[in-house]
């Protein structure tokens, strides 16, 4: 990255645009292929990891018509079939192109409904932009057209600009839904189930709605308030929010359905449960989930210090233990609240992490440093119990697994000590049992996962799930995609099933 | 669905420690002895503390919670007087205590441990058992609640540290002589400072007396989200918040707990100087108008 300035690059990318408007002709294969890949910009890394602000910047309404212009609009489309809700993204993409930014959102709108989210967090580069035939016939990735950054520009676009419109709804028919949690799967029903003019109610077990949105991906990565104008959204819509409602204690889902009256249950409770270890010092002091450092960051807003009551330790030297996007994030958080010294802990090497490439460049950008092929075997404290160091092992790549990725095996007598202070570990989580526990009948698997057929329904007549309980950890975007799967499901059963 | 957490009635029971009873029917008509709610005092900065849910009336649609004035959270909380809202309300959390006719059973309350005791002896007593309750403070003000214990339990034991009211003894002795007793207690139920129920547990130990203990973690959501609130039992890790509160006591890593008990001791004193600034300063302010 060049780290030019968001003035910088706008700048030369107006001049690329007057250069292919002044010439009033359509653009030729060859002539959109040679049009420069437009780079995203950021805040420098020495600057960001100061504040807790968005590291990207978005593009400028410029270089996002050029970024477009580079798209082929082959035939083939193979962007839509790697997207996972099949968005028309030639579509939008030349809309873009023709500054036509309304009919640019109205199309990403007819499949997805968080487009500044995604556009934001989804893994583009395994998605959409990976069979890109701009990035193919350039020979590289990095030069696919950047889907997910115009994405983000139209939505950035019509969101700032005060065109949000929520979605009209249809005359009341007196059929009720509940929607536990708040994550992107339940706001995706919500949205969709109330269009059909039915009663929506959402119960989210915590103060603030958005699931992981708000609690685990930090601000400097997805702003609190894009989610928050989402969830307004549902709001004029006439969607009904609950917080502080733990569905399985303030009520069990039997009673939503028996007492309350609520004839059709969304469940999109999400992967909460964090994973350890289980290693020798795991409960030492200064050894966190993933999820606690981020909650006590992000949703307590621990950063803000002597002003949030959360507390947060005050770290010198941090090891965080994974390689997702929690991780990142983790890693990155832990700089931000005052780190010296931030590792990254992984088993095997940087082309398997599954965190989204871009932050990793961040995360490199900003000083985090990547010990690849190694693991931790165990936490060492002192008499008070804090954490002292970890003792980790280096590893070799091996035979393929069954996921067909090089197992990493242990180099006997590796092991080394390294000193940190404070140990994150991000290397997943279980579903949540708090239903599960009180609605024994709901099918799971043995991981605790809900069992559902292709319309989401689970075992239980009009009772559906989606997202994370359902698929174990994995994206927005496939959330958002067995929202809308379930939503349909529930506006056929309601309707077909007697309306009134 | 959304109510309006009120406080209804607010009774100090010793200088640090005071009584409330708040508006929250769905609770109150869903909890069961051994449950707690999260609350905070900020929707946006607030942090999330569990108090357990001393006890309920369906009736009025409230539940009733005490609390000791120690942290940031709780001197926030006493501030609030009747009339007043808590913002954020959450519960009931937790696993309830397994309540069934054993036979005799010992409870054993020290300090605020008193609270969360209430409702299990009282569950135990319904449920047909012989009831003992031990209840044990530093000096006689420290007690409370006597006489609601005194009208579900058998037998009832004060003791003080300084020998100001009831026995002169730590907890641990009328509890051995209760085991030593025939016939013995089916269980024992012990709750208070953690180094309290260690000592119980151990206190048991010889006698073969099942005891739980309702362990105070500290706690970020309530829900298992975190796993900041782990400890553990029988050499596996278990969330305070989803698996408990309370635990076999004869299983559980008390040393392990009262280190993570400790963890934001510094930090929370900073907090601390930083709120009696603020009482301080409002008491000043109160003063000088
Ligand atoms: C730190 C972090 C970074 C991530 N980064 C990315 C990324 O870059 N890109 C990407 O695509 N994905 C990312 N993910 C994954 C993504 O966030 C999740 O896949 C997605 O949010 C799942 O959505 P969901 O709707 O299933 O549930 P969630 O977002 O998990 O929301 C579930 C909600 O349900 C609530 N809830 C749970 N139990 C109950 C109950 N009993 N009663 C009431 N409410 C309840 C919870 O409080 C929560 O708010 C990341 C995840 C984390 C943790
Ligand atoms: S308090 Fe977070 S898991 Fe128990």
């Amino acid at each position: 990255m060049s780290h030019a300035t968001k003035e910088e690059l706008g700048a030369a990318a107006s001049v690329e645009l007057n250069k292919v408007l002044a010439s009033g002709k359509a653009l030729t294969p060859k002539e959109r292929l040679a049009l420069p890949a437009q780079e995203m910009p950021a805040q420098p890394p020495e600057v960001r990891v100061r504040n807790i602000q968005e590291v990207a910047l978005g593009y400028t309404p410029e270089q996002a018509r050029v970024e477009a212009m580079r798209c082929l609009q082959c035939k083939t489309k193979p962007c839509v079939a790697g997207c996972p809700v099949q968005i028309d993204i030639p579509g939008f993409v030349g809309a873009i192109a023709d500054a036509d930014y309304a009919r640019a959102i109205g199309i990403i709108k007819r499949d997805s409904l968080l487009p500044a989210v995604c556009g934001r967090v989804c893994p583009q580069e395994e998605q959409c932009q990976a069979p890109c035939t701009v990035g193919k016939s350039l020979k590289s990735l990095d030069k696919a057209v950047a889907i997910g950054r115009l994405e983000r520009f139209v939505a950035d676009w019509e969101r700032d600009g005060g065109k949000m419109q929520p979605p009209a709804v249809k005359p009341a028919t007196g059929r009720k839904v509940a929607v536990i949690g708040s994550g992107p799967a339940s706001l995706t029903v919500a949205a969709d189930v109330r269009r059909e003019g039915h009663e929506v109610t959402i119960f989210e077990a915590f103060h603030k709605f958005g699931g992981v949105m708000v609690y685990g991906i930090p601000e400097f990565r997805l702003p609190k308030k894009i989610v928050e104008v989402e969830v307004d959204v549902l709001r004029k819509m006439g969607v009904q929010l609950v917080p502080n409602f733990v569905i399985g204690r303030t009520r069990t889902l039997k009673e939503l359905m028996e007492k309350d009256g609520f004839d059709a249950v969304f469940i999109g409770t999400g992967a909460g449960l964090p994973k350890f270890m289980n290693i020798e010092g795991e409960n030492l002091v200064g050894v966190f989930s993933a999820n606690e450092y981020l909650t006590r960051a992000n949703l307590m807003k621990a950063y803000l210090r002597g002003v949030a009551a959360t507390p947060i330790s005050q770290s010198k030297v941090v090891a965080v233990l994974g390689g997702g996007n929690v991780a990142m994030d983790a890693a990155r958080t832990a700089l931000r609240l005052g780190a010296e010294k931030v590792y990254v802990v992984y088993r095997r090497t940087e082309k398997e992490m599954p965190a989204r490439v871009e932050e990793v460049a961040h995360a490199k950008e900003e000083g985090v440093i990547f010990q690849f092929l190694t693991n931790s075997k165990r936490i060492i404290g002192d008499e008070a119990g804090r954490v002292t160091g970890i003792e980790c092992v280096r590893f070799q790549l091996g035979e393929p697994d069954k996921s067909g990725r090089p197992r990493p095996v242990e180099i006997p007598g590796s092991e080394y000590m390294m000193e940190v202070d404070t140990v994150i570990v991000a290397i997943g989580n279980d579903s949540n049992p708090l239903i599960k526990q009180t609605t024994p009948e709901l099918d799971t698997t043995k991981w605790g996962n809900i069992i559902v057929n292709e319309d989401c329904a689970t075992s239980i007549p009009g009772v559906y799930a989606g997202g994370d309980i359902v698929l174990g950890a994995a994206t927005v975007i496939l959330a958002m995609g067995q929202g809308r799967r379930a939503a349909a499901a529930i506006n056929k059963q309601l309707c077909g099933g007697g309306a009134g | 669905m959304i109510e309006t957490h009120v406080i209804v009635r607010k009774k100090q029971l010793s200088p640090e420690v005071f009584e409330i009873e708040v508006k929250a029917a769905r609770i109150a008509e869903q909890r069961k002895p051994g449950q707690f709610i999260m609350l905070s005092m900020d929707v946006d900065l607030g942090e999330r503390i569990p108090l357990t849910i001393a006890d309920a009336d369906t009736a009025k649609g409230t539940i009733t919670l005490i609390y000791q004035r120690v942290g940031q959270g709780t001197r926030l909380l006493a501030q609030l007087g009747e009339g007043d809202a808590i913002p954020v309300l959450v519960g009931p959390l937790g696993t309830p205590t397994h309540i069934e006719k054993v036979g005799a059973v010992v409870g054993v309350g020290g300090g605020i441990g008193a609270a969360p005791l209430f409702p299990i002896m009282e569950g135990m007593k319904k449920a047909g058992n012989r009831v003992v309750t031990i209840l044990g403070a530093r000096t006689k003000e420290l007690i409370f609640w006597e006489d609601k214990f005194r009208a579900i339990s058998d037998e009832v034991i004060v003791c003080t540290d300084d020998g100001g009211y009831g026995r002169k003894a730590l907890v641990t002795e009328p509890l051995k002589e209760l085991c030593a007793r025939e016939p013995k207690p089916a269980l024992a139920v012990a709750i208070g400072p953690a180094i309290m129920m260690k000592f119980c547990a151990e206190a048991t130990r010889p006698f073969g007396v099942h005891t739980l203990v309702s362990l105070n973690a500290i706690m970020v959501d309530g829900t298992g989200m975190c796993g900041g609130c782990r400890v553990m039992v029988g050499g596996k890790v278990k969330f305070v918040c989803v698996d408990g509160p309370e635990f076999d006591g004869h299983l559980v890593d008390f040393d392990g707990l009262m280190k993570r008990q400790a963890a934001y001791k510094t930090q929370e004193r900073a907090a601390l100087d930083h709120a009696c600034n603020l009482d301080k300063m409002a008491a000043e302010k109160k003063a000088e108008g």
